[in-house]
């Protein structure tokens, strides 16, 4: 058994992590790419939003390394999300591909049918492995957060462009390359002098706090590395969500204390939205007036086409922001989407930004 | 004086009418429909709402304005699910709160929670809410409450019966919406307020009555049947509508009554992009004849008819050689 995952942002080095923990082969997808992207859409529906696209080019990429076993995550609606595992596998079957499903779905009649379906990807090993493996997945996901934390506040600060990011990509490489738990903190402390080393001047930046669909947020391929891009023109940028926010949101049940969590966004967003609406919809809206409460300059919300818990929220941030002032910008993200138009976008709202945080100095 | 409530004629308005008025009705308001979708209704809705939303809801945008300024109050339920266990698509359980942002002008809405996710029960409660702004006399509504749905019972057996929502409405016992009659039997699946909504879908219906072809839906297929269809997919559907939609068409692919389905979606719209896959997917493995329209306020109307009649004539001549083999 050849265990393969779609992409997500940095997910694949902690979901690598705890199955080669555990022993189970696995086949990391290669990076998504522009190949990736026409892989999946051609094969997949075309109001499909695109991540399934991105996870379908993943599978089939992957099944050229050799992988013959899906693990997927699952959800119960109302984001279609919940059901991505099946389309994409009734595609991949009328492709020919002969792959077996693995979905984490959240169990409908008894939790042994979740327990179950752990026992599928990790045979006969002992429940306290399988739960040191999660940990050991998890302490590298909140390692690689801060990684990218540090380098979101770095990008508006270096001094010779650039350095930031390759520092990055080799301090991931650090967290990445720790075999077992023991090796994990004696990286986390290399990785961490490595962005330590990144010179760094300091000058006043613009803040702006990045909201959205999970999956947007977090995958560059899918944004078209708009952190990358916002911190070259000197923003430093906060995303509302993070891969081990969301682990201990959705796995752990929000048990870890001291992170920010779902039930903030959705206190901040009451008085705009007032029920969930699946997908991160309500964390997008809570978010855009979390920010706004922390006094950033500005919101972007990123979100596949057709995403419809995102519709909602975009729906409902222009309220928002003639309530409040707040600048916001949606960003919407598929197959089309070119370098070059979110580039003008994204370079026109921060110089609208500049602008008024100039205008704001002046008057106080 | 009494109260005037507006119900805006889009969305689930073609499921759940006839209990909602019931109900309304029952403790003495006025119940007001907007009439038919209309070109200047969704010019009107295109102008509040957010391009990206899909054309139904864009629709039902301009339903709720066209009520500004008549009604003292607008009933636009939070839909969040109304069977245990699944969902309606997430843009209905958003929607009170994207009208109140994006429509200026508005009367009192009624936008109580609908969410029998847990158990059908809630049902009661959650009503009793949308009666709190004018009654308060819980006798009256307890009574209200057994008269709607009663009546959404009794609709509920007219479009099993295989009456479409238009007939089924109003009170004729006998009306021309029941199959029978012609030579050939066209499946039309889709979200209600796409295929009952004449101007969203150019006419489809009449369009498919006037080639000679019986129209069954969707809704026409009894609960169970619907069930045990749906019940073949892997994973329990977790939208309501969709469930419907992708049960109905399993078991009319099964059927050889059924010479032909023809799948109705709006342009972007979530669920349809995974069940119209699981349907087409399936249509396509069974051989069944399988149209998929896709439709948007740009849709012209010359080129969907061209589309209808050449699947209509394709369908004939299918079943004309079957018969002669």
């Amino acid at each position: 058994m050849k265990v393969t995952f779609p992409h997500m942002g940095n997910l694949w080095i902690c979901l690598e992590a705890m199955l080669e923990y555990l022993g189970v082969e696995t086949v990391v997808p290669p990076p998504s790419t522009k190949k990736t992207l026409s892989l999946g859409s051609k094969h997949a529906p075309e109001f499909a939003c695109m991540p399934l696209k991105l996870n379908l080019g993943n599978f089939m990429e992957a099944s050229d390394l050799g992988a013959d076993t899906i693990l997927m995550a699952g959800g119960c609606g109302p984001c279609r999300f919940g059901y991505y595992a099946q389309v994409e596998y009734e595609i991949l079957c009328d492709l020919g591909y002969r792959y077996s499903l693995v979905v984490m779905e959240p169990p409908e009649r008894h939790i042994s049918e979740f327990l179950a379906r752990i026992r599928q990807i990790t045979g006969n090993r002992s429940w306290l492995e399988v739960i040191r493996g999660i940990k050991f997945g998890y302490q590298k996901a909140r390692a690689v957060d801060g990684l990218e934390m540090t380098a979101m506040r770095l990008r508006p600060r270096e001094i010779d462009p650039g350095s930031t990011d390759a520092a990055l990509s080799a301090a991931l490489e650090e967290i990445a390359g720790a075999r077992r738990p023991e090796d994990l903190p004696p990286a986390i402390g290399r990785a961490r002098e490595i962005m330590g080393g990144v010179p760094v001047e300091d000058r006043p930046v613009i803040r702006v706090g990045l909201v959205g669909e999970i999956y947007t947020v977090l995958e560059p391929f899918a944004n078209l590395e708009i952190e990358k891009k916002l911190g070259r023109l000197g923003v430093e940028v906060d995303r509302s969500i993070y891969l081990s926010e969301w682990i201990n949101d959705h796995l752990f049940m929000g048990l870890i204390r001291g992170m920010r969590s779902s039930s903030l966004y959705k206190k901040s967003a009451s008085p705009y939205l007032r029920h969930f609406v699946g997908g991160h919809g309500l964390e997008t809206m809570g978010g855009a007036v979390y920010y706004n409460s922390l006094g950033y300059d500005g919101v972007i919300q990123i979100l596949p086409f057709t995403c419809m818990p995102e519709i909602v929220a975009q729906s409902i941030l222009p309220g928002f922001s003639r309530d409040t002032g707040m600048p916001v910008i949606t960003l919407i993200s598929d197959e089309q989407s070119g370098d070059a138009g979110l580039q003008t976008r994204i370079e026109a709202f921060v110089d609208l930004l500049a602008e008024k945080k100039r205008r704001k100095e002046w008057s106080a | 004086m009494t109260v005037k409530i507006g119900i805006p004629r889009s969305l689930l308005f073609y499921y759940y009418y006839p209990l909602w008025k019931t109900f309304f009705e029952g403790l003495g308001a006025e119940v007001t429909v907007t009439g038919p979708s209309t070109k200047a209704v969704l010019e009107e809705g295109l102008g509040l709402c957010v391009d990206e939303a899909c054309l139904p809801v864009k629709v039902a945008f301009g339903h709720v304005a066209a009520l500004r300024g008549k009604v003292d109050f607008i009933f636009v339920p939070r839909l969040v699910s109304v069977f245990p266990r699944e969902y309606i698509c997430p843009k209905f359980l958003g929607f009170p709160d994207m009208v109140r942002s994006c429509v200026g002008g508005l009367p009192g809405l009624i936008d109580i929670n609908i969410n029998l996710y847990r158990r059908e029960k809630d049902l009661y409660r959650q009503l009793r809410e949308a009666a709190s702004p004018f009654c308060r006399n819980p006798l009256r509504i307890a009574a209200a409450f057994g008269e709607a749905l009663a009546e959404h019972r009794r609709f509920t057996e007219r479009l099993e019966a295989g009456m479409l929502p238009d007939d089924a409405f109003g009170d004729r016992e006998v009306a021309g919406g029941k199959p029978g009659g012609e030579n050939w039997t066209v499946a039309l699946v889709g979200h209600p307020y796409n295929i009952y909504d004449s101007f969203i879908n150019l006419n489809i219906i009449k369009r498919i009555r006037e080639a000679r072809m019986n129209v069954v839906t969707a809704d026409n297929v009894p609960g169970p049947v619907v069930d045990r269809y749906a019940g073949t997919l892997s994973k329990r559907l977790f939208w309501t509508l969709g469930r419907r939609m992708v049960g109905s068409a399993y078991y009319f692919m099964d059927n050889p009554a059924i010479d032909g389905i023809i799948h109705v979606a709006s342009f972007a719209c979530g669920p349809d992009s995974m069940t119209g896959e699981l349907i087409q997917r399936r249509a396509r493995r069974t051989g069944t004849p399988f149209l998929s329209l896709t439709l948007d306020e740009h849709a012209g109307e010359a080129g969907i008819v061209t589309r209808i009649e050449a699947f209509l004539d394709m369908v004939a001549m299918k079943s004309e050689l079957s018969t002669l083999s």
